[in-house]
C-alpha cells in the first residue's frame, strides 16, 4: 500500500480542520474564554497534527506541534488569550495553509521551516513563566486514564487472540531482543467512512516505532475493510506503550486506543499492570481526577474525554456481544456520501440526455396525431417522473455558499488591521444552496467585491466621525434565493461612489467625449467601473485599485450565466449585487418563432406576454416605444435583431414579449408562441459565441436545434 | 503541418478525397471523425458568413463551415452529394466541414506529394499543404490547421 492514496483525503481534512480553525480562532479573539471554542480549536488543531504526523510531512507537523502546545495551555488556563497572539496564531494558519497548498500541488510539503513562527510560539509559552512540557503530558495523560480504566475491566481484546507459530515464534525472537511486547486495541470512530485507510495509518505510525507481529483480523481482512469499529494488533517495540497509544490516537477518526504488555493466554498480569500504571497517570493529571472504578463519572473538565467515556461502555458491551450486537444504541450518524463532482456531472448529462429523448417522444406522438389516449398519459407520467428526477439530481449538486463565504470574516479582519480601518462583515443566509460548480467559482468575485467594498467603500475612521458616522464602518454579505435565482448582496456603509469623479476620469481616459460623458445618466457612468482597467482609486493599494477587480468579477459572473448590478448613493454607501441562476444546465423556457426559425427565451426573463396592435407603437427618440399600462417600454423587433425577415402580417396584432432585467424592460416582437418547454443548453463552442444575445443552443424533440435568446443581454 | 511530409520518406497517410467545384481537396483522414448528410442547420446572427450555423450531431451542437465560402468561392447549393465532414483536431475544438461531396479515401506515399513552392501568407484563401499525385487527377491536400485558426 502507498501513502500517496490517502492524499486526497488528507488534503480534503486538512482544509476543513484549517477553515475550522480560522473559524474558531476569530471566534476565540471575540470570546476568549469560552471553553468550547478552546476544545474545538485544541481537538482540531490535535487532529491536523496526527495527520501531517502520518503522512510523513515533517516541517508541518512541527508547527502545527507547536501550535497545539499554545491551544493546549490556553486549554489548561495557563495562558490568556490576547490581540498579539490571536495573530500569532492566524499567521501559523497562514503557513500551514501553504504547506497544505503546497502538498496539493506538488506532493511535498516545501523546504520552508517556519522558524519565526515557532519561535513566536515558543515565546508566547515561555512568557506564562511555567515549562511547556508539562501541559501537553497532562492532556495525553488524562486521556490515557480511562482508557486505561476501561481496558482493564474489560480484559482488553488483544487478550482473547490466538497466535499462529509464526507469529509465536517472532514474539519470542523480539523478546529475546529486548524488546517489549504490547497488546493493543484500536477502536474507529463510528463515523468514519474509509475505515482500512485510518487502520493503515494506524499501521504507519505504529511501524515508526516498532513491528507488528500479530493482527485480529488479520492485516489482509483490515486492508480489505472486513472489520467492524476495532482491532487487535500485537506489537513488539522499543518504546514505551504510552507513546505507541499516543502515535494511534493522533491518527484522526480514531476514537480510542488501548494497550498493555502482552503475555500471551495469561491476562492476570496484564491487568495488574495496567492499573498501577493508571495510578499513576492519575496522579501525574490531578485535572483528570480518575477514579479507578467508575468508567463512566470520569473527567467531566474536558469534553473531548468526556464524549469518549460516553461512549466507552458502549463499545465494551459491544465488543463483549461480538459482531451482530453492535447496532443497539447506536448514537445517528451523520448520513451523508462524498461523491466525486464528475459523477454527478456525468450523471446530470444523462438526465439531460433523458429529457431530450422524452422531448422527441412528445413531438413524435404529437405528429403522429392522437395515437391513442393510454400513449398521453404514459407520456405526461414519464414527463413529471423527468422533471422529478432532474430535480432531484440538482438538488444533489446544490451545497450552500457557506464554504465560500466562511473565509471572508478572517480576511475583512486581516484587511482591517492592515489598513488601520476598524470595520465588521455581517453575514446573513450562509445556508443560502447554489450548484457546486457555481460556488466554486463565486469565492473570487466576492472576495474582490467584499475587498473593494473595504478598501475604497469604507471612509477612514476620522472621516467617519466628522460625518456622524459611527466610527467602525460596516460590511454586509446576504445571499437569498429570489424565484430561480439566488441573489448575493455585498453591501457597505461608506462613501459611496462618486459619480461625477467616475465622470472625469472616463473623460480624461478618452473613454467617452465629455458630450457623451455628460449625456449619460448615472447608471452608465456606474457601469464603466466593470471596465477592465478602470480603476478611481487616487491611490493604489496592496489590496485594490490596480484596475484589475471589477471587470473580472464581471466577466466571471457572466460565464456563470449571472449578472451584476450597483446601487450606490454618495456619502450612504454601496451595494453590489449578484443575480445567478439556480440551475445552469436545463431551464424552463418559452419557445417563439421569428422569421420561420424557433428561438427558446427563458422563462425567468419574462415578465408577460401582451397582443399589441401596430397603431400603438410611438416613437420617442426616433425609437419604437409602447406604452403598457402607464408604462413607457422601448421596442426590440426581433426579426432585425436576428437578422432576418419576419412573415408576419405588418397589419395584424403583434406578439410582444415583455422581458425584464432588473427593474429594466424591453418589449420584444416575436412572429409566434410556440409553448412553454423544458430545455436543456447546450454550449455553441467558441467559434459561435461572438454574438452576444445567444447564450446557446437546445435540441428539440425533433433534433432540431433552436438557439436561446438572452433577453438580459438585450435589455 | 509541412514538417510532417518532409520527414518520413516512404510515409504513406490516408487522406479523404472531396469535391468542391471542379477541384478536389484531400483531407488527412486522422483528423476526420465522422462524415454525414446534409441535415437541417440552423442558422446563427451575427457571425461571419462562411459559418453556415449550427448541427445536431448525436446530442451535441456543432458548428458548420462551408469550405467554399471560406476559400472565397461562390456560395454552396445543396444537391443530395453534400456532406459534412466532422473534424477533430486536439488544438480547436470540433466543428463541421460542409463540402460538395465526398469522392474516396486514397493512399498517398510521400513520393506522390509535391510540397506547395509558393507562400501561402501572402495568398488568402489558400490552404494547400501539398499536392498529391493519385491515378490521373491532382489532389491540393488542405492544411486542415491553417483553415480552422483564427475562425
Amino acid at each position: 500500500m502507498d501513502v500517496s492514496q490517502y492524499l486526497d483525503i488528507f488534503l480534503d481534512e486538512s482544509k476543513e480542520h484549517l477553515q475550522n480553525l480560522n473559524t474558531s480562532v476569530l471566534n476565540l479573539e471575540q470570546d476568549p474564554e469560552n471553553p468550547e471554542t478552546i476544545s474545538e480549536i485544541f481537538r482540531a488543531a490535535h487532529t491536523l497534527k496526527g495527520m501531517a504526523g502520518t503522512m510523513g510531512y515533517k516541517r508541518m507537523q512541527t508547527l502545527t506541534h507547536d501550535m497545539e502546545n499554545v491551544f493546549s495551555e490556553v486549554r489548561e488556563g495557563n495562558l490568556k488569550v490576547n490581540a498579539a497572539m490571536v495573530d500569532v496564531l492566524f499567521r501559523c494558519l497562514d503557513a500551514i495553509e501553504e504547506y497544505v497548498t503546497t502538498i496539493q500541488e506538488t506532493s511535498d510539503e516545501g523546504d520552508n521551516d517556519n522558524e519565526p513562527i515557532i519561535k513566536e510560539l515558543n515565546a508566547i509559552l515561555e512568557n506564562k513563566g511555567a515549562a511547556p512540557e508539562e501541559a501537553p503530558a497532562a492532556a495525553p495523560a488524562a486521556e490515557t486514564a480511562p482508557a486505561a480504566d476501561a481496558s482493564a475491566q474489560a480484559g482488553g481484546a488483544w487478550n482473547a487472540m490466538e497466535l499462529s507459530e509464526e507469529e509465536q515464534k517472532a514474539m519470542e525472537d523480539a523478546m529475546m531482543a529486548n524488546k517489549k511486547i504490547f497488546g493493543v486495541t484500536v477502536y474507529v470512530q463510528e463515523s468514519c467512512l474509509l475505515k482500512a485507510a485510518r487502520a493503515f495509518l494506524v499501521f504507519k505510525a505504529i511501524e515508526e516505532h516498532g513491528e507488528i507481529i500479530a493482527a485480529n483480523p488479520s492485516t489482509q481482512d483490515i486492508e480489505d475493510e472486513k472489520f467492524e469499529l476495532e482491532f487487535s494488533l500485537v506489537i513488539a517495540t522499543e518504546a514505551d506503550l504510552d507513546t505507541i497509544l499516543n502515535a494511534i490516537k493522533s491518527v484522526s477518526e480514531i476514537a480510542d486506543a488501548k494497550g498493555a504488555p502482552f503475555t500471551g493466554a495469561a491476562a492476570e498480569p496484564a491487568v495488574q499492570e495496567v492499573k498501577e500504571e493508571k495510578a499513576e497517570k492519575a496522579a501525574e493529571a490531578p485535572k483528570a481526577e480518575a477514579k479507578p472504578a467508575a468508567t463512566t463519572a470520569v473527567t467531566p473538565v474536558k469534553t473531548e474525554v468526556a464524549k469518549k467515556t460516553e461512549k466507552k461502555p458502549q463499545q465494551e458491551k459491544a465488543t463483549l456481544a461480538k459482531s451482530d450486537g453492535k447496532k443497539t444504541g447506536k448514537p445517528a450518524v451523520n448520513r451523508t456520501v462524498r461523491v466525486d463532482i464528475e459523477k454527478l456531472d456525468s450523471l446530470m448529462n444523462l438526465v439531460s440526455e433523458l429529457i431530450i429523448a422524452k422531448n422527441s417522444l412528445v413531438s413524435t406522438a404529437t405528429s403522429a396525431g392522437s395515437a391513442g389516449n393510454g400513449l398521453n398519459e404514459q407520456i405526461e407520467y414519464l414527463e413529471s417522473v423527468t422533471t422529478n428526477l432532474h430535480e432531484s439530481v440538482m438538488k444533489v449538486r446544490m451545497v450552500p455558499i457557506e464554504s465560500v463565504v466562511s473565509k471572508f470574516p478572517r480576511m475583512i479582519r486581516d484587511i482591517s488591521k492592515q489598513l488601520n480601518k476598524p470595520m465588521e462583515l455581517y453575514m446573513s443566509g450562509e445556508e443560502t444552496e447554489l450548484d457546486r460548480t457555481v460556488v466554486d467559482e463565486i469565492g473570487d468575485p466576492l472576495m474582490h467585491m467584499l475587498r473593494n467594498s473595504a478598501d475604497h467603500g469604507l471612509e477612514m475612521p476620522e472621516e467617519r466621525l466628522a460625518k456622524g458616522k459611527p466610527e467602525c464602518g460596516s460590511i454586509f454579505l446576504d445571499a437569498y434565493q429570489d424565484g430561480n435565482n439566488v441573489v448575493i448582496e455585498v453591501r457597505d456603509d461608506g462613501n459611496g461612489i462618486d459619480v461625477e469623479r467616475v465622470r472625469q476620469k472616463a473623460i480624461e481616459r478618452g473613454v467617452m467625449t465629455e458630450e457623451q460623458a455628460y449625456a449619460a445618466d448615472d447608471s452608465e457612468i456606474i457601469n464603466l467601473l466593470f471596465m477592465p482597467s478602470f480603476s478611481t482609486a487616487k491611490q493604489v493599494s496592496d489590496l485594490s485599485g490596480r484596475g484589475v477587480g471589477l471587470d473580472v468579477v464581471k466577466s466571471k459572473i457572466e460565464a456563470l450565466s449571472g449578472e451584476v448590478d450597483v446601487k450606490t448613493k454618495l456619502g450612504e454607501g454601496t451595494t453590489f449585487s449578484i443575480r445567478l441562476p439556480l440551475t445552469l444546465a436545463i431551464i424552463q423556457a418559452l419557445m417563439v418563432v421569428v422569421g420561420g426559425e424557433k428561438y427558446a427565451i427563458a422563462l425567468s426573463g419574462i415578465q408577460t406576454i401582451e397582443n399589441v396592435s401596430p397603431k400603438d407603437i410611438k416613437t420617442v427618440e426616433s425609437k419604437e416605444v409602447i406604452n403598457l399600462r402607464g408604462t413607457v417600454i422601448p421596442l426590440l423587433r426581433m426579426d432585425q435583431i436576428l437578422e432576418t425577415h419576419s412573415k408576419r402580417n405588418p397589419g395584424a396584432d403583434m406578439v410582444v414579449v415583455i422581458a425584464k432585467k432588473g427593474d429594466k424592460l424591453a418589449g420584444l416582437i416575436v412572429d409566434e408562441l410556440i409553448g412553454q418547454q423544458e430545455i436543456v443548453i447546450k454550449s455553441m463552442g467558441k467559434y459561435m459565441n461572438k454574438c452576444k444575445f445567444i447564450s446557446g443552443a437546445t435540441i428539440l424533440g425533433d433534433g432540431e436545434v433552436a438557439l436561446i435568446i438572452d433577453s438580459n443581454a438585450l435589455i | 503541418m509541412a514538417n510532417e511530409l518532409s520527414t518520413n520518406v516512404n510515409e504513406i497517410v490516408q487522406y479523404i478525397v472531396i469535391r468542391i467545384g471542379d477541384e478536389q481537396y484531400g483531407i488527412d483522414i486522422k483528423y476526420i471523425d465522422n462524415i454525414v448528410r446534409m441535415q437541417q442547420i440552423t442558422r446563427v446572427p451575427q457571425v461571419p458568413d462562411y459559418f453556415k450555423g449550427v448541427i445536431n450531431l448525436r446530442g451535441e451542437v456543432l458548428p458548420v463551415l462551408s469550405l467554399r465560402l471560406k476559400m472565397g468561392l461562390s456560395q454552396d447549393e445543396i444537391t443530395k452529394d453534400t456532406r459534412i465532414i466532422i473534424i477533430k483536431m486536439e488544438a480547436h475544438e470540433a466543428i463541421g466541414v460542409m463540402v460538395d461531396s465526398v469522392k474516396e479515401v486514397v493512399n498517398l506515399s510521400t513520393a506522390e506529394i509535391e510540397r506547395v513552392g509558393f507562400d501561402r501568407d501572402g495568398d488568402r484563401g489558400n490552404y494547400a499543404m501539398g499536392i498529391g499525385k493519385h491515378e490521373d487527377g491532382l489532389i491540393t491536400l488542405l492544411d486542415m490547421d491553417l483553415v480552422l485558426q483564427g475562425l
